[in-house]
C-alpha cells in the first residue's frame, strides 16, 4: 500500500501548478479570495484561459478536444485547481451537455455544438427538474409534441442555475406518455434560448441573490435536428449526465482548501480578539471536520485506485456526494462561526470585517442547497441501499 | 498509488480467514472465552506455529519483519472471530516493548520465547488514577543495592491474570505526570509482593488489577534506560492503538454485514424489515461508516510505515472515528437486530461490546479529539 506518485506524474503536477500560478489573473484570483460570487465575464475569461491551453475538456475524448488525461492525472489537476482557489468551471457545458453529446450525439451535432462549448463560446442551461419534478424526475411534465420538422415544447424547467446567461439550454422532455414506465418516453434536447415562447424568471434564494431561473416555454418550436440520439431514450442519456455531475460533487480539495485557510484564520488574532486557536471547542469542532475529510480523500484515492488499474469502482464512490457535501455545510458553518458578529452584515461594504468573512453567513446559506441538489443526500442513500446493499 | 495486499499480506489474511472459518466459530470462542485461563493455550500455539505471533519483529529478532501494514491485515483478519487469545498483551505490547528497548540478552531471553509462543506476557501502560494519560505513573522504583524496589498500583492490565512477565513502568524520577524519569521493567508474575486481581471485562477478554508491595527487580530488569522509557511505551501504545482500530473495522464490517442480512429475512408486518426507508438509511450510514473508517486505517498505517512514530494525528484520527462511528454502528446493528440483538445468544452483542471496548482502549474518542484540537497539521 503506498499513495505516491509516478514522476511522470509528479512532472504533471508540477506543470500543473505552474500554469495555475502563472495563467490565474490576479482580478479574478483576488475575486475568488473575498468569497464573492463570480462575474460571467471573469467566468468565462478563465474558461477561454483553460480552453486556450488546451485544458477546458479535462474528461472528454482526445478526437474531440479533449485532454486524454489518466484517472491519476486528472486527479492531480482538480488538486491543484482547488488549492489554487481557481474558479469552478462551468459545469452545464463542458461537464454534462458535452459528454452526452459527444457519446450520443450525431456527427452533425457534434461539429456543431462541441467546439463552442470546449471554447466556452456558448453559455448552456441544464433543463432537468420542473416545478412538479424534484428529486422523482421521472415525473417531468415538459411536454415536446412531434409536428414534422419540428417538435413544439411547453412546460416549465426549474432551478436552472445561470439560466440568466444560457445561450442554449439542454432539457429532458417527455415525447411519448404512451409508455410502461414513467422513464420511458423521454427525450434529450437542445434548444436555442431565442427561440420564441421562451421567459425566464430568476428565483431569488435565500441569500438574496439572483442564480436560479424558471423557464417557461410556450409552444416553442424546436428542430428535430436537435434531438439528441433516439427518441424516448432521453432518460438513459440523462443518468450518464447525471453520473458526471456526481463523480465531480465531492469537493474533498476545495474543502481541504477551505480547512486550511480556516485553521490559519483560527490562528491570527483577529481585531484584537485573543485566536481561536486558543478556544478548545472551536478546536475540536474543526478537527473532527478534518478526520471527516481525512477519511472522504482516501475513500476517493481508493476509488481512484481501483479505476486506474481497471476495476471499477466499489460502494465507496456511491457516497462521496453525501459525505462530500456534508463536509462541505460544516466547513461553511465553521466558517460562519469563526467571523462571529462579522458574518452578519449582508452586502458589506469592503471596509467591514476582513477577508472572505463577511461572505460567510450568506456561503451557510446559499450551500445548504449542495445536500439538495444533484439527487438530494437521502435519495443517494435510496440508491446506495438498493444497488449496494440489495435492499 | 496502491491500495491492494502485498503476496505475504494477500497469504497471511488468507491463512488467518481460513483458521476464523474453520476453526474458531462462535460457540468455540465462547468456551475460550469461558473457561478459567480465558482463552485457549492449543489455540496460542497454532498461532505460534503459523508464525502469527512473528508478525510485527524485524528477522534480526526472529521476526517476520512486518511493519504496521501487515499488523492491520492480521488484525483486520483476526477481527470476525472475536479472539480472546491475547495478541493484543502479549505480541503488540509487551513485545512492542521489547523489540523497541531490550538489549539482545533481553531479547534472547524473552522476545525469542514470545515469538515461540512459550510465554505469556503483557505490558500495565495504566494505572487506577491515570485514566488515559500514559505519563500519569505514580508507581515508584527506588535503588536497592543493586537493583530496584517497586511500590505501586497497575488498572487495567491486559491478561494480566495469566500472562508470567510483566512489563512495568515506573518512576525513577520526576513528578507524577511528567514523560521524563519513568523506567521500565520487566518483573516476573509471581515475584514476592505481587498481588492480581484478575478480572473478565465486558468483552469476553481478560484483564487485571495489580498491586505492587515492595516487589524487587534485579538490575537487569530495567528494559532500556533508566528514566527514558516513555518513549517506548507511548510509542507501542500508538502501535496498539492501529492495532485495534483495524480489529474494530473488521468488526464493523461484520456487524454491517449482519444487519444487512438480517434485515432481508426478517420480516414484520409481512415484509422483510430492510424495506423500511428509516433502517436502510441506516444501515447505508453503517456502510459509509465502514469504508470512511477503512479509508482512514489505510491512511493512517501508511503514514506509520512512511514516518514512523511521528505521526501522532494519524493515530488520533483514526481512534476518534472508531470511537465516534465505531460506536455509533454497534449501537445501530443492536437497534436493528430488535430484542435479538440485546441477548447474550447472538454474537452481535459481543461484537458490539468488542466494538465499546476498542472505544475506550488507549484513549477514547474525546481524549484522541482533544490531541487533534491541540496541534497542528503537518503541511
Amino acid at each position: 500500500m503506498h499513495v505516491t506518485f509516478s514522476d511522470n506524474d509528479l512532472a504533471f503536477q508540477e506543470e500543473v501548478r505552474a500554469f495555475f500560478r502563472d495563467e490565474l489573473p490576479d482580478d479574478i484570483r483576488k475575486a475568488m479570495d473575498s468569497g464573492a460570487e463570480m462575474q460571467p465575464e471573469m467566468q468565462i475569461r478563465w474558461q477561454q484561459i483553460l480552453y486556450r491551453k488546451g485544458w477546458a475538456g479535462v474528461n472528454w475524448p482526445i478526437e474531440y478536444g479533449g485532454t486524454d488525461w489518466s484517472p491519476v492525472q486528472k486527479y492531480i489537476f482538480a488538486r491543484e485547481e482547488a488549492f489554487a482557489n481557481a474558479p469552478i468551471v462551468i459545469p452545464f457545458g463542458l461537464r454534462m451537455v458535452g459528454p452526452v453529446i459527444y457519446t450520443f450525439g450525431s456527427d452533425e451535432q457534434k461539429q456543431r455544438f462541441l467546439p463552442d462549448i470546449l471554447a466556452s463560446n456558448v453559455w448552456w442551461g441544464q433543463g432537468y427538474s420542473e416545478p412538479g419534478a424534484g428529486s422523482d424526475l421521472a415525473s417531468l411534465k415538459m411536454r415536446a409534441d412531434f409536428a414534422g420538422d419540428h417538435y413544439v415544447a411547453n412546460g416549465t424547467k426549474t432551478w436552472t442555475t445561470l439560466g440568466q446567461y444560457a445561450d442554449w439550454i439542454f432539457c429532458l422532455v417527455r415525447t411519448s406518455t404512451d409508455v410502461a414506465r414513467r422513464q420511458e418516453g423521454i427525450s434529450f434536447m437542445l434548444i436555442d434560448m431565442k427561440t420564441p415562447g421562451i421567459t425566464v424568471t430568476p428565483i431569488i434564494l435565500l441569500d438574496g441573490k439572483h442564480e436560479v431561473n424558471e423557464i417557461h416555454f410556450d409552444n416553442v418550436e424546436v428542430p428535430v435536428e436537435n434531438l439528441v440520439g433516439e427518441e424516448g431514450k432521453g432518460w438513459t442519456y440523462g443518468k450518464v449526465l447525471l453520473q458526471h455531475e456526481r463523480t465531480n460533487s465531492a469537493h474533498t480539495f476545495r474543502s481541504e482548501y477551505a480547512l486550511r485557510k480556516l485553521r490559519a484564520q483560527a490562528a491570527r488574532s483577529v481585531r484584537g480578539a485573543p485566536p481561536l486557536a486558543d478556544d478548545r471547542n472551536f478546536m475540536r469542532k474543526l478537527a473532527a471536520v478534518e478526520v471527516d475529510l481525512k477519511s472522504l480523500e482516501y475513500i476517493e484515492l481508493r476509488t481512484l485506485a481501483a479505476v486506474t488499474s481497471g476495476r471499477a469502482p466499489g460502494p465507496e464512490s456511491s457516497f462521496l456526494k453525501i459525505k462530500g457535501t456534508e463536509i462541505v455545510q460544516a466547513i461553511d458553518e465553521l466558517a460562519m462561526e469563526a467571523a462571529g458578529y462579522y458574518a452578519l452584515p449582508y452586502k458589506a461594504e469592503p471596509s467591514v470585517g476582513e477577508g472572505a468573512e463577511t461572505q460567510s453567513a450568506l456561503t451557510y446559506f446559499n450551500n445548504r442547497k449542495v445536500t439538495i441538489f444533484a439527487g438530494s443526500n437521502e435519495i443517494q442513500k435510496n440508491i446506495i441501499a438498493k444497488h449496494v446493499l440489495g435492499l | 498509488m496502491d491500495f491492494t495486499h502485498t503476496e505475504i499480506q494477500t497469504m497471511l489474511a488468507d491463512s488467518v480467514g481460513k483458521f476464523i472459518n474453520n476453526e474458531y466459530d462462535f460457540d468455540t470462542r465462547q468456551g475460550y472465552a469461558g473457561s478459567d485461563q480465558g482463552y485457549s493455550e492449543e489455540v496460542w500455539s497454532t498461532f505460534a506455529e503459523l508464525g502469527w505471533t512473528a508478525v510485527p519483529f524485524t528477522e534480526e529478532d526472529g521476526g517476520f519483519g512486518g511493519g504496521p501494514t501487515d499488523v492491520m491485515v492480521l488484525m483486520q483478519s483476526l477481527a470476525p472471530g472475536l479472539v480472546v487469545e491475547p495478541y493484543l498483551a502479549n505480541i503488540i505490547l509487551a513485545g512492542g516493548i521489547l523489540r523497541r528497548a531490550a538489549s539482545p540478552e533481553q531479547k534472547e531471553r524473552w522476545l525469542q520465547a514470545i515469538i515461540g509462543g512459550e510465554l505469556q506476557a503483557t505490558l500495565a501502560f495504566n494505572e487506577p488514577q491515570a485514566r488515559y494519560d500514559l505519563a500519569s505513573v505514580h508507581t515508584t522504583a527506588t535503588p536497592d543495592g543493586d537493583g530496584w524496589v517497586l511500590n505501586g498500583t497497575k488498572g487495567l492490565v491486559p491478561n494480566g491474570g495469566t500472562a508470567d512477565l510483566l512489563i512495568v513502568p515506573a518512576r525513577t524520577s520526576g513528578a507524577t505526570v511528567e514523560e521524563d524519569g519513568i523506567t521500565l521493567f520487566a518483573i516476573d508474575a509471581n515475584a514476592a509482593g505481587m498481588s492480581r486481581n484478575a478480572y473478565a471485562t465486558v468483552d469476553g477478554l481478560r484483564a487485571a488489577e495489580i498491586m505492587l508491595d515492595g516487589v524487587r527487580a534485579d538490575a537487569d530488569a530495567v528494559i532500556g534506560e533508566v528514566g527514558k522509557g516513555f518513549a517506548a511505551l507511548d510509542a507501542t501504545i500508538d502501535d496498539a492503538t492501529l492495532a485495534v482500530c483495524a480489529e474494530a473495522v473488521g468488526i464493523m464490517y461484520v456487524l454491517k454485514d449482519k444487519t444487512v442480512e438480517y434485515s432481508k429475512s426478517r420480516k414484520q408486518f409481512g415484509v422483510p424489515i430492510g424495506s423500511f426507508q428509516e433502517l436502510q438509511h441506516r444501515m447505508v450510514d453503517m456502510l459509509m461508516a465502514c469504508e470512511q473508517a477503512q479509508s482512514l486505517l489505510m491512511w493512517s498505517v501508511m503514514k506509520r510505515d512512511a514516518e514512523g512514530d511521528d505521526c501522532k494525528r494519524a493515530v488520533n484520527s483514526i481512534k476518534y472515528l472508531i470511537g465516534t462511528e465505531g460506536k455509533k454502528l454497534g449501537e445501530d446493528a443492536v437497534q436493528i437486530h430488535g430484542g435479538m440483538g440485546v441477548t447474550w445468544d447472538l454474537d452481535v452483542a459481543h461484537y458490539f461490546k468488542r466494538l465499546t471496548t476498542i472505544g475506550t482502549l488507549f484513549g477514547n474518542a474525546d481524549w484522541h479529539l482533544d490531541k487533534l484540537a491541540d496541534t497542528a497539521p503537518q503541511p
